[in-house]
């Protein structure tokens, strides 16, 4: 039996997250490590719980195997229920044939009978890529009071940046009347975040005309959100402000990881109203030498420090040796770091070994770009990689002493 | 091999009266985000016993909100799992006066049920008061080998080197290991080796034992079951040589905080091979050290929020340490915050202790300075 539920959410987590390259490789991008101790995807499924939407779907593609591990039965988010929880919702082989979710709206319509066992009135639709805290009960709320066929939670951006988005026009009332995707020249600054609620019967009439179309790359933004304005569907902006950021890249990976940091940081993961969880394992707690030195930086349990930490993120299980300096970097779980290695504007992906004395990123004050090591690599000694340099095979560094 | 487990939550409770005063024994916090008990429950979890009893006497609220569902030992299990066994006494049975027990043995009567109950051969029993990371797996292999009815799991102690605990049990064994006597210790006396209080007993020998301490009023497991039965039994001793604490007094769990500051130690505790000590998972975000933090020679927990200065300490879960503070050789326990400005030396604070700006405080080392829960200085 299914208990009813109003609102059922369902998280697209199939993407390969291509520009990320060497942290996707052997992982999807909602499972890539953020701030020391979460996955990307810890958000969005935080937020779901935290806003009491109990029923997730997790649709899954590339790369699964760490993203259903790491779910599992949904525990540390609360969502282990018996009616309801987290679902992992694979492609699957039907009667009529088996196929890959072709987009990410085909997604949705492949698992149209996962809706309905529950009944609900509401679909949530979200993308298992962004960091921020968000309150979805209170966008169902709009939703419901301006008696929508979908809303699209937007943010404001920047103009010059506004053509980097798809990009809502919209009346006073918050109504949109134009949808463009990565405009030249928009006329609106309200981005969307790529978080939808529709009304259940609305959606499911779109998704279905969508898939019988064999012209549409069945996408929700490209194909369902314009085909429903051209039908004159009542479709609503739902504003919100606060912390948000797509980390689909190295840079702004990074750049959401610095967040964290500081003396009022502009992402606070300390907020006991509102709190990220995580599947983490047991670990002693971290130890700080004698004779290191530890500025600005977030540190994980597990971590022994005997050199220095500046302005860094570091994982579980970190252990950064004598003379060994680390800066403005991200250090994912369990990398060692040998004496005297020098990591500067870098990202380690978990389980790779820097070697005595090597060096790793920019050598300057400055970057001109966020250096890449692949999981489970080992750096020789004093090996150099360079600033801007994506590590993803140790024969790159072989190659390179050889010249 | 089937093996059940119990654990005494209370036990030696008064030996540090400070912390156990609003708490168990088994939820003294220890060692940055551990409690006491999760040192026996992950030993026992390790040896693969999935069927633990916790004997109770008062104040077990922390305990209970602590082990929770027992999930995060992985106990949470539809058979067996973690079995909390509050006090118990016949509601219409006046003999003992309605008063709970207070001794190992009337404990052990307490329980008799669950142990009559239990379908395993063996019984692991273990307090809370010996921190130590164990392979009790081996200890039981000795004891069937042995055809034991008891094995106690001993430790080597040298007179005026080490610090015995008062009333700790000297053991005599011969050269097979066979136990030939037990004695109290007293100051000043010999003593080679003391038992752990962590014992493998055959649970058709213990339960003989409680029944017959019924029919005798027998209430000391050791003077009236071991010593008197020791000729007649076989009873074992088995020397376990790695590090082990054992708290005894304020001071004492102060100075054996401060060992976890050398490698040695935390090593053998933390950092054994597939043995890890588990935990209540508290979902604390990773700990951040802000510009002007000094840390060293410091075990910190995650969850904490350090501006300042922390030498020779240990912090739990949420500490806070101010701008400008300095924290030198304190045990801050869970959510300590201390505002700016703040001065303290050879300090425990207890759970939620806030102490506000400018604060100077300072205890030595032999005698630390305590601050109850939930105070504010």
């Amino acid at each position: 039996m299914f208990r009813k539920k109003e609102c059922v959410a369902m998280l697209l987590a199939g993407g390969q997250g291509s520009r990320l390259y060497a942290l996707t490789e052997k992982n999807a991008k909602p499972a890539v490590p953020f701030g020391g101790k979460y996955r990307i995807i810890d958000f969005t499924l935080s937020n779901c719980i935290n806003s009491g939407f109990d029923t997730v779907g997790v649709l899954t593609q590339y790369q699964p195997l760490v993203l259903n591990d790491y779910i599992g039965n949904g525990l540390p988010w609360d969502l282990d229920r018996s009616y309801g929880g987290v679902k992992i919702l694979p492609p699957y082989q039907g009667k009529k044939g088996a196929d890959w979710y072709r987009g990410t709206a085909n997604a949705i319509y492949q698992n149209m009978q996962f809706i309905d066992r529950y009944d609900s009135e509401y679909v949530l639709i979200l993308s298992g890529d962004h960091i921020y805290k968000m309150d979805y009960a209170k966008m169902l709320d709009y939703h419901k009071r301006v008696n929508a066929d979908c809303t699209i939670a937007v943010i404001d951006v920047p103009l010059k940046e506004a053509s980097r988005f798809g990009i809502m026009s919209t009346e006073e009332d918050g109504k949109i009347y134009k949808f463009s995707e990565k405009p030249k020249n928009p006329d609106s600054t309200k981005a969307s975040m790529g978080i939808y609620i529709f009304s259940k019967e609305v959606l499911f009439e779109f998704l279905t005309a969508d898939a019988a179309d064999p012209e549409s790359s069945n996408d929700f933004g490209k194909n369902v959100i314009p085909a429903m304005l051209a039908a004159k569907k009542r479709m609503y902006a739902y504003p919100f402000s606060g912390y948000w950021k797509d980390v689909g890249t190295i840079s702004s990976l990074w750049e959401a990881n610095m967040d964290l940091l500081g003396e009022t940081p502009k992402l606070d993961l300390r907020d006991e109203e509102w709190r990220i969880y995580s599947r983490h394992e047991t670990h002693a707690p971290q130890f700080v030498g004698e004779s290191a030195v530890v500025d600005n930086s977030s540190i994980t349990e597990g971590c022994e420090i005997y050199g220095t930490v500046r302005n860094s993120v570091l994982g579980a299980g970190v252990c950064v040796q004598k003379g060994a300096v680390v800066s403005n970097s991200v250090i994912m779980d369990n990398v060692m770091i040998e004496k005297d290695a020098k990591i500067n504007y870098a990202i380690i992906d978990e389980e790779t070994t820097i070697g005595a004395g090597a060096s790793i990123g920019s050598e300057q004050k400055k970057a001109k770009g966020i250096t890449v090591i692949a999981a489970g690599l080992s750096i020789p000694e004093h090996a150099v990689v360079g600033d801007n340099e994506m590590i993803s095979d140790i024969a790159q560094i072989q190659m390179k002493e050889e010249m | 091999m089937e093996v059940a487990g119990l654990i005494f939550s209370n036990i030696h409770d008064s030996s540090i009266s400070e912390l156990t005063n609003i708490r168990t024994m088994a939820s003294v916090p220890f060692g940055c985000r551990y409690r006491l008990i999760d040192f026996p429950l992950s030993n026992m979890v390790h040896s693969g016993i999935t069927k633990i009893g916790i004997i109770t006497h008062n104040n077990y609220q922390s305990l209970m909100d602590h082990l929770g569902t027992g999930k995060d030992w992985d106990l949470a299990r539809r058979s067996g799992g973690i079995k909390i066994l509050p006090p118990f006494f016949n509601t219409y049975d006046n003999s003992n006066g309605g008063r709970l027990y207070s001794s190992r043995l009337e404990a052990l009567m307490g329980v008799s049920s669950f142990i009559s109950r239990c379908t395993e051969d063996y019984i692991v029993l273990s307090d809370c008061d010996g921190i130590c990371n164990i392979d009790l797996s081996d200890a039981i292999e000795h004891h069937v080998e042995n055809k034991a009815d008891l094995t106690i799991i001993t430790r080597k102690v040298t007179v005026g080197v080490d610090d015995i605990p008062d009333r700790s049990k000297v053991i005599v064994a011969d050269e097979n290991g066979m136990i030939t006597d037990v004695s109290t210790y007293i100051k000043g006396e010999s003593a080679h080796e003391i038992s752990t209080n962590i014992m493998i007993a055959n649970r058709m020998f213990l339960l003989n034992a409680i029944g017959d301490a019924g029919a005798h009023g027998y209430t000391d497991f050791y003077r009236d079951i071991v010593a008197k039965r020791a000729s007649k039994s076989r009873f074992f001793r088995y020397l376990y040589e790695g590090i082990f604490i054992q708290i005894t007094s304020l001071e004492s769990y102060f100075s054996n905080s401060m060992k976890l500051l050398s490698p040695d130690v935390r090593n053998g505790l933390f950092d054994v091979k597939h043995r890890p000590i588990y935990t209540k998972l508290r979902n604390s975000a990773p700990t951040r050290y802000s510009e002007n933090a000094q840390v060293c020679n410091s075990y910190v927990a995650d969850g904490c929020v350090i501006e300042g200065v922390v030498e020779n300490s240990i912090l739990f879960r949420g500490v806070h340490v101010g701008k400008g503070t300095v924290v030198k050789n304190c045990i801050l326990l869970q959510d300590t915050f201390t505002g700016n400005n703040v001065t303290l030396n050879c300090v425990i604070s207890d759970k939620n202790v806030v102490i506000r700006d400018g604060r100077m405080l300072s205890g030595h080392e032999s005698m630390p300075f305590f601050i109850p829960k939930g105070s504010m200085v």
